[in-house]
């Protein structure tokens, strides 16, 4: 660290104009210093004007922003003075942006080379002759493969994992001082994250160059940053070096949001931080924080608290952090509600097998097959009654795919699915009976798409009231409230409409929605992860609560492991559309694993900066699967040898119901993956 | 948020007056319905507030420029130009008002069952479609026309055929948008019957869709309608009418500027009108994506 400051933004504050032409707030009088080769990670939920924050250092506001007071300066230069042409000769030079869909910021139409010859030419004074030669230099210090035969690739050429470092390279060109990521890694696989993330690390090291990075992962920001800085309804609420912020943070705030994450090691429901924050010009006078601050004072409601340096050497805006580190006691973390090993079957999957790839009209015509391999092969499953079984993969395994055909809305190619006791269910929707229909009810990722937006709530809930019980008007609106109070919503939500509704609100309506069917199994399809950490604690623990309340099954399709380890009772790992691993939660995240599932534990990011991921595979996207042998051979670190090309593997079924399909003995996987490390996960 | 969920929050009846209020938040909007409302107003009441008869011809009278007895002077047959110009827009706002509904309603109609239909069908109707949008308007009107006349029995249903072909594509990709979303499925895994939710799930998000495309097709209607009086298939004189009055005094423009200026201020107004009407409608309605508030 060179400690020359790099940006210095003082008492900045920066807002847009309301409807009714009031000034609101985005941003609210926040200092911001980062200094030559630190690395500062910038953490908050979705409206905390992180990314606002992040914009403003390089000098550029969003639509509708402006700035209200204070200043940006980047190196001594007040960036909202310059001019247009000054800027851009700063920016992508001096100082460079990574965002977050970097598949998108790329333009589809240039190949790799042409665009990085573009960044060489604007941002360096390299002669022409010597950039094919630091092209390659480039893509090669992001790790990239064949970095010749890159370059002559366009961006659909490439996976999200490689257009990401490609963005990198592009940030690099100019030999910047500092790089700007936004999110750099959201969306992406856990495996493609974790290469990314230790690719910015070391790059930070190599070439000393500073970052801020903005994060709503804890664990991402854990991983990367020197110093954090945590984001609350446009203020900073706590800035400090990232061990002390992340492992005993003295704010409230930063204390429950890190204590509503789930865990890997903890089996337990993380405890979920009510509220949300108010929305831009809505904060009182006092403290943003009050209304869910579990330590709140009289005076909190009145005085806006000043940032204070602690002892340690960080800023807190809480006059009462030294109650803080007290919380823990007081705080509760919900044991998971299991089932009662009723044992009757809720669900049967047999050999259920999909097929995505659509025969071409030649095929069709001449009645063959084209010789694809299905996206989901003989998915054998048998779900107890109570039961959460959670379905776990990187994109592109076929959990949804399955859920989906469960519900009917995909035909299955064979198999059968059958429900408790009854005939094997109809495969597609329309031609199940209606008992069969109530009884499968599924719940969808985001609720900006699952709602109407023209319908209000109380429109939506009595969808399937009217549809699978003969309600009377008066039963109906009793029935409603009574279901939004279920979701821990009162009935004056009843007239709203979607949009004016929170994420988490909303996804609490499609829950609502869902149990008004009375069903039997519901199919939760990454129900939280288009919501912040906070609001996805809370619909956690509602989902077990509703479990505990009614005994439904559920399937629970994500791709975090900490979420599916805290809700589930057994856990399936899914690769390329076939069954790796199966059994209950507690072994399936203990030893021994499947090499698969050692390669997910291992890149799953906690947010403890001491903590440091196993990268054991290759982040490489496989388009389909072998068409022989072991789905995961071309990426497992265990490969036995030819076998798992030629052959698949068999199940092999250990202590209690925990089933592995692989090659390699489960004693022998059990010592290899015991070697060296605690068994601690 | 829109004044669609405002007002809906409240009930569905104030769901009009929410949107219009809207509306005339804006400048544009503002703007745009004044001038459509005077418009409109105008031409209801122009034969009791018109100072002259339209067809009062006289010689002594021809090509006076404006002055107090005739603020916008006379024509080349010494007709008032003022009285002539307040009339001029009932015929056409009569025939595009029934016409723009008119092929709003079956245009929406196909592209909707196209969109959910898909398929074989949905691929050779649209290029069908396309094969016909590539043609100039002008010279299929000019066909049918000639074929069947030029009374308004003729010139409505023409119109309001020729102006619903784009409104199939603007349906049916609106549909089509629609139909991926997640409460669709949502509502198909319910097992809701197809009618249903077409009627409950898809209409309300299409048809807003809808209403701004017919504002929009209202005013290029119309200028339509004006071509066609100016090269005499519309109006037939002495009927006043704005594409006539331009054609007629398109020969004088050098020296009797006030007679060509007159319909085509009338005419550019209402059609500026309407754009800004159907733009801010748009966005009263949430359609417009760009214009979303910050953050």
């Amino acid at each position: 660290m060179d400690g020359k400051q790099l940006f210095e933004i003082r008492d900045l504050s920066i807002g847009f104009t309301g409807n009714a032409g009031q000034t609101l707030p985005v941003l609210r009088n926040v200092d911001f210093t980062v200094s030559g080769g630190e690395t500062v990670g910038i953490v908050g939920e979705s409206g905390s004007g992180k990314s606002t924050l992040a914009l403003a250092a390089m000098g550029y506001l969003k639509h509708g922003l402006r700035v209200l007071g204070g200043s940006a300066k980047f190196k001594g230069r007040n960036t909202f003075e310059m001019t247009t042409r000054e800027l851009e000769d700063i920016r992508g030079g001096e100082m460079a942006m990574i965002p977050q869909n970097s598949g998108q910021s790329l333009t589809p139409t240039m190949r790799v080379g042409k665009q990085l010859r573009e960044a060489l030419r604007l941002h360096t004074d390299l002669p022409e002759s010597s950039y094919q030669d630091r092209m390659v230099e480039l893509l090669t210090q992001v790790r990239l493969p064949e970095p010749e035969n890159i370059l002559k690739r366009f961006p659909h050429e490439l996976s999200g994992g490689q257009q990401q470092r490609v963005a990198i390279s592009m940030a690099l060109a100019g030999e910047a001082e500092a790089l700007l990521l936004d999110e750099p890694t959201t969306g992406l696989d856990v495996t493609t994250q974790a290469h990314i993330l230790e690719l910015l690390r070391d790059l930070a090291s190599e070439t000393g160059t500073a970052m801020v990075y903005v994060s709503h992962d804890l664990g991402a920001i854990a991983r990367v940053s020197d110093r954090v800085v945590v984001m609350y309804a446009g203020e900073v609420v706590l800035e400090g070096n990232a061990r002390n912020v992340l492992l005993s943070p003295t704010h409230p705030y930063a204390r429950g949001l890190l204590s509503s994450i789930p865990s890997l090691k903890d089996s337990r429901l993380p405890a979920a931080l009510e509220g949300r924050p108010p929305a831009p010009g809505a904060a009182g006078n006092g403290c943003s924080f009050v209304d869910r601050c579990a330590i709140a004072q009289p005076e909190c409601m009145s005085v806006r608290p000043d940032l204070i340096q602690t002892p340690e050497g960080e800023s807190v805006r809480c006059p009462f952090y030294a109650k803080v580190p007290d919380l823990a006691a007081t705080e509760q973390t919900v044991e998971m509600a299991r089932a009662d090993g009723s044992a009757t079957d809720a669900i049967r999957l047999d050999r259920l097998s999909i097929d995505y790839a659509k025969k071409s009209f030649l095929d069709q015509l001449l009645r063959r097959n084209n010789g694809s391999v299905p996206t989901v092969e003989e998915i054998t499953l048998r779900i107890e009654k109570g039961e959460t079984v959670g379905l776990v993969g990187e994109s592109g395994s076929g959990k949804s795919t399955i859920l989906k055909s469960i519900a009917g809305l995909l035909e299955p190619s064979s198999g059968k699915i059958q429900l408790g006791e009854q005939e094997p269910l109809a495969e597609l929707v329309d031609k199940r009976p209606m008992t069969h229909r109530r009884q499968i009810q599924l719940i969808f990722q985001n609720p900006d798409e699952s709602l109407n937006p023209r319908h209000t709530v109380e429109e939506i809930i009595a969808q399937p009231l009217r549809l699978y019980f003969n309600c009377s008007a008066e039963e109906l609106r009793k029935r409603s409230i009574d279901l939004l109070e279920r979701v821990r919503l009162s009935s004056h939500y009843l007239t709203r409409l979607p949009s004016q509704l929170s994420g988490g609100e909303k996804q609490r309506v499609a829950i609502a929605r869902a149990f008004a069917a009375e069903p039997e199994l519901i199919l939760c399809d990454e129900v939280t992860s288009a919501l912040d950490v906070s609001v996805q604690a809370a619909v956690l623990n509602l989902l077990n609560q509703l479990k505990r309340e009614r005994g439904t099954t559920y399937i629970f399709v994500s791709h975090d492991l900490a979420v599916v380890r805290c809700l589930s009772d057994r856990v399936a790992v899914l690769y390329q559309g076939r069954l790796c691993e199966l059994g209950e939660s507690a072994s399936v995240y203990s030893l021994p694993s499947h090499p698969y599932t050692e390669v997910l534990l291992g890149a799953v990011l906690e947010p403890d900066p001491e903590a440091v991921p196993e990268i054991l595979a290759d982040d490489v996207v496989e388009l389909s699967p072998p068409e022989r042998g072991c789905p995961f051979q071309r990426r497992c670190p265990r490969k036995v040898g030819s076998i798992c090309d030629t052959e698949t593997p068999p199940w092999q079924v250990g202590a209690g119901s925990h089933a592995i399909r692989c090659h390699i003995p489960l004693e022998e996987l059990y010592q290899c993956q015991n070697g060296g490390k605690s068994a601690d996960r | 948020m829109t004044a669609v969920s405002e007002a809906r929050s409240t009930g569905r009846l104030l769901l009009i007056a929410g949107v219009i209020k809207d509306m005339a938040s804006r400048p544009s909007g503002l703007i745009g319905m004044s001038l459509v409302a005077f418009h409109v107003l105008i031409a209801i009441l122009s034969p009791w507030i018109v100072p002259y008869d339209y067809k009062a011809v006289s010689v002594e009278l021809m090509f006076n420029p404006p002055s107090g007895n005739h603020i916008f002077g006379t024509d080349h047959l010494g007709r008032d130009v003022f009285t002539r110009t307040l009339m001029g827009g009932r015929e056409a706002l009569v025939v595009t008002g029934f016409a723009t509904p008119l092929a709003v309603i079956w245009g929406g109609f196909i592209g909707i069952l196209l969109g959910l239909v898909g398929g074989r069908i949905d691929e050779v109707l649209m290029r069908i479609v396309d094969a016909f949008l590539s043609l100039p308007w002008i010279l299929k009107m000019l066909v049918l026309i000639v074929t069947f006349g030029t009374g308004l029995e003729v010139l409505i249903p023409t119109l309001a055929f020729f102006y619903g072909i784009p409104v199939i594509r603007i349906a049916r990709a609106a549909t089509l948008d629609v139909v991926a979303r997640d409460f669709i499925s949502s509502a198909r895994a319910r097992g809701h019957s197809r009618l249903a939710i077409v009627r409950r799930e898809l209409l309300p998000n299409v048809l807003d869709v809808m209403l701004v495309e017919g504002a929009m097709r209202w005013s290029w209607m119309l200028l339509a309608f004006s071509s066609l009086s100016f090269l005499g298939f519309g109006v037939s004189p002495p009927t006043p009418d704005w594409g006539l009055m331009i054609a007629d005094a398109r020969g004088y423009m050098a020296f009797a500027p006030w007679f060509v200026l007159a319909p085509i201020i009338a005419l550019s107004s209402l059609i500026i009108g309407i754009n800004l009407a159907a733009d801010a409608l748009a966005k009263a309605l949430g359609i417009d994506r760009s214009q979303k508030a910050p953050q």
